[in-house]
């Protein structure tokens, strides 16, 4: 298989155009959704049945202890629920999931991860898949969005402690956002070929003697919110390569931008809401400029076709789907990976090293270009105060962002979000090269295995949920440290941003001066590309010379 | 006490809520795209299952269709589709999952070459890459042109065809316009094999 440029281009330039299209029109509907105060008649009935008074404002703790309550409750009901498949309707002959599965399983969709430690098609039936799995879809990315409008909400209020009612935001953004969105986008996979029944079919081939069973399931509805919720959970085991979810390469690229469409729109929002477009669009262009980066990086990184099998090959394919070929696995890749996606049309363990080294790079940087849903604007605007307080520095004034002091709290917030993730994957990949465990787990051999393991704590504690899938997570050490990589990597950011957001809103708005940093322009972006690529270079870069640099540059 | 009522409240709100948006998420919506989709795209919604003469379900045009022995040999009679981590059963799917650098998969890669330079009767240097390794999901229907139009005149003998009417089959199932550009161009092996059965008068 050939890499081809033009298509390459072609493709890169349709996604930009299309995204830069739509996020000023999807970005003030989505202010609309938040700002609104009006309750439609079903979404009062909705209240209504999950008794909900939503005429009150929380202050920030008590908006996380709601993000944590509805955590765990999803946690434990989507634990049992497995744990009881066996007697559920709907599960065909399926038995009730394996606990360390279950666990493991729980955790990733609760935490917009989607890590699957399981093959879906002989572990878990309709029921899980539709009622458990796919309402997390919708609901572990509603989180996020909520979370960093909570946060957008502590920046543009002041002397207030205030920042909004949680049940109502995760109502409004899933019926509001999502699920319109999704809804339209399954009806057009479907037109396209992606399926959507209840039942198998089997076919039989008399001339070749072949029977099979083509299997069934709401996968179109799933696949839809999947992408669109940057989860990135596949109905199938082989994800986005399986033909049911991704039939053709038109679906393909539809896949790509819809999981690029939201986290691409927010910054708009942001803009908006914080009374200030430029500071959206600066935000809105740092991303850019980093998904546009990355996506080449991955695109060399592919067409190189290092690796001995490879060349023995005469090319790539292994891992790849012939419909889609080098350059969409390229863009997905590289999209699925900058998001908290994770789905693959690609085998990311056949990539060339560096193309998997690029990958890994790009959940590290804090999937913030654009990010997951909700998660990679929170994650880019404590980058940006991290840049101003740099900035600060240098010109020796007490930083402020948007109006806001960023004194010693503040500071704390944020230092301590952005070294949680790079501690996880460090110490946890860390501990596991270490145990005799991983030696039947991840099979392979070299530098590639330590890759597996670093990219498989990297995309847990990053909440991605791709892998590169010769290691096997289902053993009870690998099952529990991998959930604690999720669960610790996703809450501990979302508490430290809430609290963030609860110390900006209760200070006054300071008006600029002539010392205020502009944190707007193509200064400032420049320094909050900077910041966000040094910050992850200094964190990670010897386990990436460990792993896909040993791998990709010592041949 | 008074936490510890306030945390079962929340619990209880959460339990509430989740329970509430299941129906609205988990089992309204699916049933309402299912149906949709059953309304305006019944044949795409349900497999894309092509129909043989008799109107019987024969295959899915989205899904391989292949079996070898237990050497791993697919049948000579047909075009093969690529080489598959799970066997081209679609009751499962998955890719080899092993690194380029993988003595395994060089390997699987090797053994893959000569198996197919030796059937088409070509050099090894001839062998196109899809033809020797795992696709990403193991059911890729898919081939290459070049590997299907190796294929042409085993195919052709085999079935009493000319080479000619056989190419012609591939030339009807291969991708082209934009969607060869998105992707690359692309011979799905499931519906040529359909088509060489019907013409040939085996269907």
């Amino acid at each position: 298989m050939t890499f081809n440029i033009a298509s390459f281009l072609v493709q890169v330039a349709a996604l930009a155009v299309v995204l830069a299209a739509l996020h000023k029109p999807l970005g003030v509907y989505l202010v609309r959704v938040f700002e609104g105060k009006m309750s439609s008649r079903p979404e009062r009935l909705f209240y209504r049945l999950a008794g909900i008074d939503a005429g009150t404002e929380q202050t920030w703790s008590v908006y996380l202890r709601s993000v944590l309550a509805f955590s765990v409750v999803s946690i434990l009901l989507v634990f049992v629920l497995q744990r009881l498949q066996g007697i559920l309707p709907g599960s065909g002959s399926l038995p009730g999931v394996d606990p360390w599965i279950a666990m493991n399983t729980a955790i990733s969709f609760v935490t917009n991860t989607n890590w699957q430690t399981y093959a879906p098609e002989t572990t878990i039936g309709i029921f899980v898949q539709m009622t458990l799995l796919a309402v997390q879809n919708f609901l572990s990315a509603a989180v996020g969005i909520v979370v960093v409008v909570t946060l957008i909400r502590g920046i543009a209020r002041t002397r207030t402690q205030r920042l909004g009612n949680f049940w109502v935001d995760l109502a409004r953004t899933s019926f509001r956002i999502l699920l319109p969105i999704a809804f339209v986008a399954s009806l057009l996979m479907v037109l396209g070929g992606v399926v959507q029944n209840f039942w198998p079919a089997d076919v039989v081939n008399h001339a070749a003697g072949i029977s099979q069973t083509i299997p069934g399931g709401p996968v179109a509805s799933q696949e839809a919110i999947k992408e669109l919720g940057t989860n990135g959970g596949g109905y199938f085991n082989a994800n986005s390569a399986h033909p049911f979810e991704n039939p053709n390469p038109f679906i393909s690229l539809f896949e790509v931008f819809l999981l690029l469409l939201i986290p691409s729109a927010l910054p708009y929002a942001f803009g908006r809401i914080v009374g200030d477009q430029k500071q959206g669009y600066t935000v809105a262009a740092v991303m850019g400029t980093l998904w546009l980066a990355s996506v080449s990086l991955m695109g060399w990184a592919v067409a190189s076709g290092q690796g001995t099998a490879t060349a023995a090959a005469g090319g790539l394919g292994e891992g790849f789907e012939q419909r889609f070929g080098p350059v969409q696995g390229a863009i997905f890749a590289a999209s699925t990976t900058l998001t908290s996606t994770g789905a693959v049309n690609t085998a990311h363990d056949s990539l060339p090293p560096l193309a998997g080294g690029v990958a890994m790079v790009n959940m590290m940087l804090g999937e913030v270009a654009p990010g997951g849903t909700g998660s990679g604007l929170y994650g880019m605007l404590i980058l940006s105060i991290i840049s101003v307080f740099i900035a600060g520095l240098m010109v020796g004034r007490t930083p402020e962002y948007l109006g806001k002091k960023i004194g010693p709290t503040e500071m704390k917030l944020a230092a301590m979000y952005i070294l949680v993730t790079p501690v996880l994957v460090l110490a946890l990949a860390g501990i596991t090269v270490m145990l005799p465990d991983i030696i039947t787990n991840a099979p392979a051999t070299g530098p590639h295995q330590f890759s597996e393991v670093l990219y498989a704590f990297t995309s847990g504690a990053n909440n991605n949920g791709s892998a590169f899938g010769g290691i096997t997570t289902s053993s009870p050490y690998l099952s529990v440290m991998m959930s604690l990589a999720m669960l610790l990597g996703r809450f501990l950011p979302v508490a430290l941003v809430l609290a963030l957001a609860g110390s900006l809103a209760r200070q006054g708005k300071i008006p600029a001066s002539a010392g205020t940093v502009p944190t707007h322009g193509p200064l400032f972006g420049g320094l909050l590309v900077g910041v966000t690529v040094i910050l992850t270079a200094l964190s990670y870069f010897p386990a990436l010379a460990l792993g896909p640099l040993a791998e990709g540059l010592l041949k | 006490m008074n936490t510890l009522t306030g945390y079962l409240r929340q619990a209880l709100t959460a339990l509430r809520f989740l329970l509430a948006a299941t129906l609205v998420l988990g089992v309204a919506y699916p049933l309402a795209v299912f149906g949709a989709g059953q309304l305006i795209a019944p044949y795409q919604a349900n497999g894309s299952i092509i129909r043989d003469d008799g109107g019987a379900p024969a295959a899915s045009a989205l899904i391989a269709q292949a079996s070898a022995d237990e050497n791993g040999v697919q049948d000579p009679r047909w075009f093969h589709a690529r080489p598959s981590a799970v066997n081209w059963d679609p009751a499962t799917s998955s890719a080899s999952n092993l690194g380029p650098n993988d003595p395994k998969l060089l390997q699987a890669v090797e053994a893959n070459r000569a198996a197919v330079a030796a059937e088409e009767g070509i050099s090894e240097s001839e062998v196109p890459a899809d033809a020797v390794t795992a696709s990403g999901s193991g059911l890729d229907p898919h081939i290459s042109p070049e590997y299907a139009l190796l294929q042409v005149s085993r195919v052709a003998a085999a079935h009493g065809m000319s080479p000619e009417e056989v190419r012609a089959l591939v030339l009807r199932h291969t991708s082209s316009g934009l969607e060869a550009l998105l992707g690359q161009p692309s011979v799905n092996v499931t519906l040529v094999n359909l088509d060489v059965a019907a013409s040939s008068g085996q269907r």
